[in-house]
């Protein structure tokens, strides 16, 4: 047992260039990934695939898993789980319609009261974890069940549509371009903001650090005297305001509210952030790797609607891909553990 | 002291010997754990086991049981050589060991924990509960134990769990050698007392028992020889009645320490700093109290188990207590989590560096800012890397962390890298009390001296240091006084001039605290 630094020590001068390097291997490896990926499809359907419009097309339906998947890295870090991600979304979209068709908010203020609400079900979320001390897949995946309910009931199960005058300015975030003559949708320039921000909070802010600590060791980070508990709270609620986003952003779209829909965002988003490279047992993850997972799913899902494949397969495969990535990534860990 | 007459030569054997252990020795990575290790037992005798923290006991048993393989040496049992490669073998041998921690499975019964692994079965695959309950009813009628055969593990009391791991040792027909790893460590005295009568009962002419405990006052009651052992080494068997407890303590430390490079005693004119009353929490510690002064080490000594970490848990607020006040440089506080006492000034460097003290995957650079990021280290929330870097870079070269370079992970690091690393982390928060939970343990001796070192400096600085510490050499090198602990109790406070080896044990193997606080003062007053 007390011998095991010992041995060690010899291997103390060598320099084992850590995380950075390892990370670094396994974003360029994503990336790669992404770059075969679409390099298939290109060859496969040369005309439509690589085509502006299809490209356009492809970062448009990255968006809301995108952004959801932003808020499963920030939880992931901390070494748990986000299995709400998708129901919360569709509650926070409900509770927006309501906000801005049923009560006639102002659209800024609806927005901002859908993106404190989709914190606040983060916090709860949070505050089940850090204070009850309940399991991160329980906690959630109860929170998970009672967001889809909620959102049925508060919307009577029926879609609640926007106004396509009076609410245009909200469509027009997700569908509209800013930037004038292209048709670029803003949704896309919304998730790579959202992206940018959620590197700064990982990379540049106390919440990063503590959240790859808590992930590392969640006790010998509370005896180092960080209020681990406050900070997973915060984690989750911020997690949870980038949920409120991917909920104005869907639904925007969608130019409605759709209450049955949701479930299964939290998978594809889990999917993500797994071939992204973070991982599962917490402490170490990118922003950029997740949202080159993000965009590898939406290259795979629209690669295979072009080549006509059915919808059914396009799961079947993304499985599979889930599979291969994971494992290659465990492999050279294991091989970095024992070189 | 009279050593007892039979004292083969190694490789030699005794057929009349029930269990005899012969030269055997086992290292491990960097230490000699065992080395030319021997005991005898002999038939019908209780044969009491002891030896430090450390000595090579919990070693010798998990060679006896075929859980480590030695590399020299002997086992006989019945006078026919002992070959075994895991515990179940050795039960099937006759050889029978209850260890400290008990082996059960708490979700199930007693009789389904009793035959696990050998339930009676029909058609090679159906379970017979009845069958298996009725077995047990016979054991335990057999045994004099007053236990339900269906009641569920969890839902007994630690000694009724220990019963349950006697009566499964006993269920296998062929035990003829009982080992108990300090059997009495949860038990309370009537429970101490059914103990031994079931030892008394399972003694024959036939048979024997191996008893490892550090409790002098109940060895006395029950054995019937005494083997020492020291650092892996076999020191001496004594027959019980004619031997005193100081006798036993002297060889069981009885090795020579550099008392040179220790402390001058603390200067009684230094403020106290912190003043702990009547500490008590749900599980252990009991009323608890001490002060600590300005600039002084002071360590706390005891065995395995004698509270000392709970202590330096509870006082951090990592453990919540049920009584108690501390005071710190006069002002009474509660302390209500580790992020609050490390905000006082007081850092906890835990016993389990890998598990409790230290992001691994992490670079040593954070591992060092984690405690002051927030406040020295940030601005609105945003981290100055810069100042991380660079005070993580001051503090390699101050304590001289060999790494090549603060970005490295501190996995890679050796045991007193880590540790000087976690030092690092307490000196950058600038804390005024340090609690060192084993600094120096799996820590190489060049590395210790140099942990050491910077312990006395910081003690010179001003710092507070409490050193919880199980080597007792370590204890009363570096202690300006020591603190003695048995049973979640304080049982004395020795000026270094009086703290030696044998002073230390005698308090640490006290089972009453009352009685040793007594014996002390006592002493004193001569």
């Amino acid at each position: 047992m007390s011998s095991e630094p010992t041995a060690a020590a010899p291997a103390a001068p060598t320099v084992v260039k850590g995380g950075s390097w390892r990370e670094r291997v396994q974003q360029l490896m994503a990336l790669a990934g992404l770059l075969l990926i679409f390099l298939v499809f290109s060859v496969a359907s040369p005309q439509i695939f690589p085509g502006y419009s299809n490209v356009t097309t492809i970062l448009f339906s990255t968006t809301v898993v995108g952004l959801l998947a932003l808020a499963a890295t920030l939880v992931i870090i901390s070494s748990g789980i986000d299995l709400s991600v998708g129901t919360a979304m569709t509650l926070s979209a409900v509770m927006s319609a309501t906000f801005i068709v049923n009560w006639h908010l102002p659209v800024w203020l609806g927005i901002i009261a859908t993106i404190l609400f989709g914190g606040l079900i983060g916090l709860i979320n949070g505050f089940n974890v850090a204070i009850l001390g309940l399991p991160p897949f329980i906690a959630t995946l109860a929170m998970m069940l009672v967001a889809q309910g909620l959102a049925l009931v508060i919307s009577n199960a029926r879609p609640i549509y926007f106004d396509t005058t009076e609410h245009a300015g909200y469509i027009w975030l997700s569908t509209g371009s800013i930037i004038p003559g292209t048709r670029f949708p803003n949704a896309v320039l919304v998730l790579a903001l959202a992206a940018v921000v959620a590197f700064v909070l990982l990379n540049k802010t106390l919440l990063g650090r503590y959240d790859i600590s808590i992930g590392s060791n969640e006790e010998a980070t509370a005896l180092s005297g960080i209020n681990t508990k406050k900070w997973l709270m915060i984690i989750y609620a911020v997690a949870g305001l980038f949920v409120g986003l991917a909920a104005i952003m869907i639904s925007a779209r969608l130019g409605s509210a759709q209450p049955a829909t949701g479930a299964g965002y939290e998978l594809q988003a889990i999917a993500a952030v797994v071939i992204g490279g973070t991982s599962l047992s917490g402490g170490k993850g990118t922003i950029v790797g997740t949202v080159i997972g993000a965009l590898i799913i939406a290259v795979i899902n629209n690669g295979l609607q072009i080549l006509s494949v059915r919808q059914e397969w396009q799961n079947v495969i993304l499985g599979l891909v889930i599979l291969v990535v994971v494992y290659i990534d465990q492999a050279r860990a294991k091989r970095a553990a024992t070189t | 002291m009279t050593s007892v007459e039979a004292t083969p030569s190694v490789g030699s054997h005794d057929p009349g010997l029930l269990l005899q252990v012969e030269g055997v020795d086992k290292s491990f990575p960097g230490v000699k754990a065992l080395e030319g290790m021997r005991f005898d037992l002999r038939k019908g005798e209780v044969l009491g086991l002891v030896g430090e923290n450390g000595a090579g006991k919990s070693t010798l048993m998990k060679l006896l049981t075929g859980i480590y393989s030695r590399e020299a040496g002997e086992f006989w049992l019945q006078g026919r050589p002992l070959v075994v490669h895991n515990p179940k073998e050795a039960q099937e041998a006759g050889l029978s060991i209850i260890h400290q921690e008990l082996n059960l499975v708490s979700h199930l019964s007693v009789a389904e924990n009793i035959w696990l692994g050998r339930e009676p079965v029909s058609g090679g695959f159906f379970t017979r509960p009845g069958e298996q309950v009725r077995r047990t009813r016979d054991l335990l009628a057999r045994l004099g134990m007053a236990l339900d055969p269906k009641a569920v593990v969890s839902s007994l009391s630690v000694a009724q769990q220990q019963m349950v791991e006697i009566a499964k040792a006993l269920s296998f027909e062929a035990t003829k050698v009982l080992i108990m790893d300090e059997p009495t460590a949860a038990l309370n005295d009537a429970e101490v007392d059914q103990l031994h009568e079931l030892i008394r009962r399972f003694i024959t002419p036939e048979t024997g028992v191996v008893y490892i405990s550090h409790r002098m006052a109940e060895l006395k009651r029950i054995a019937d020889r005494i083997t020492v052992i020291r650092d892996g080494h076999y020191i001496d068997t004594m027959p019980m009645a004619d031997t005193s407890m100081d006798q036993v303590i002297a060889k069981m430390v009885g090795r020579a320490i550099n008392t040179a490079a220790r402390p001058e005693n603390v200067r009684t004119d230094r403020p106290v700093t912190l003043s702990v009353t009547g500490l008590s929490t749900k599980t252990l510690l009991n009323d608890v109290s001490f002060e600590l002064y300005r600039g002084e080490v002071l360590g706390f000594a005891g065995l395995m188990g004698a509270g000392r970490t709970e202590v330096a848990r509870a006082l951090v607020g990592a453990d919540p207590i049920t009584a108690g006040h501390i005071t710190l440089n006069g002002t009474p506080v509660t302390i209500s989590s580790p992020a609050h006492a490390a905000s006082l000034g007081i850092g906890y460097l835990s016993e389990d560096r890998k598990r409790l003290g230290l992001m691994l995957q992490l670079p040593v650079s954070h591992n060092i800012a984690i405690s002051s990021l927030s406040g020295r280290f940030s601005r609105s929330l945003f981290v100055n890397d810069k100042a991380v870097k660079a005070t993580a870079e001051e503090s390699r070269k101050l304590l001289s962390i060999k790494t090549p370079s603060v970005n490295q992970l501190v996995k890679y690091l050796s045991g007193g890298n880590q540790q000087k690393t976690i030092i690092a982390r307490w000196l950058v928060k600038d804390c005024d009390i340090l609690i060192f939970d084993e600094p120096t343990r799996g820590i190489d001796v060049g590395a210790k001296e140099e942990i050491y070192q910077l312990l006395n400096k910081l003690a010179e600085q001003g710092k507070s240091i409490i050193m919880i510490s199980s080597e007792l050499p370590e204890i009363l090198r570096m202690s300006h006084r020591v603190i003695v602990m048995a049973d979640g109790h304080i049982t004395g406070t020795l000026p270094a001039q009086d703290a030696t080896q044998e002073t230390i044990m005698r308090l640490a193997t006290h089972r009453d605290a009352t009685t040793a606080t007594t014996t002390i003062t006592e002493e004193a007053g001569h």
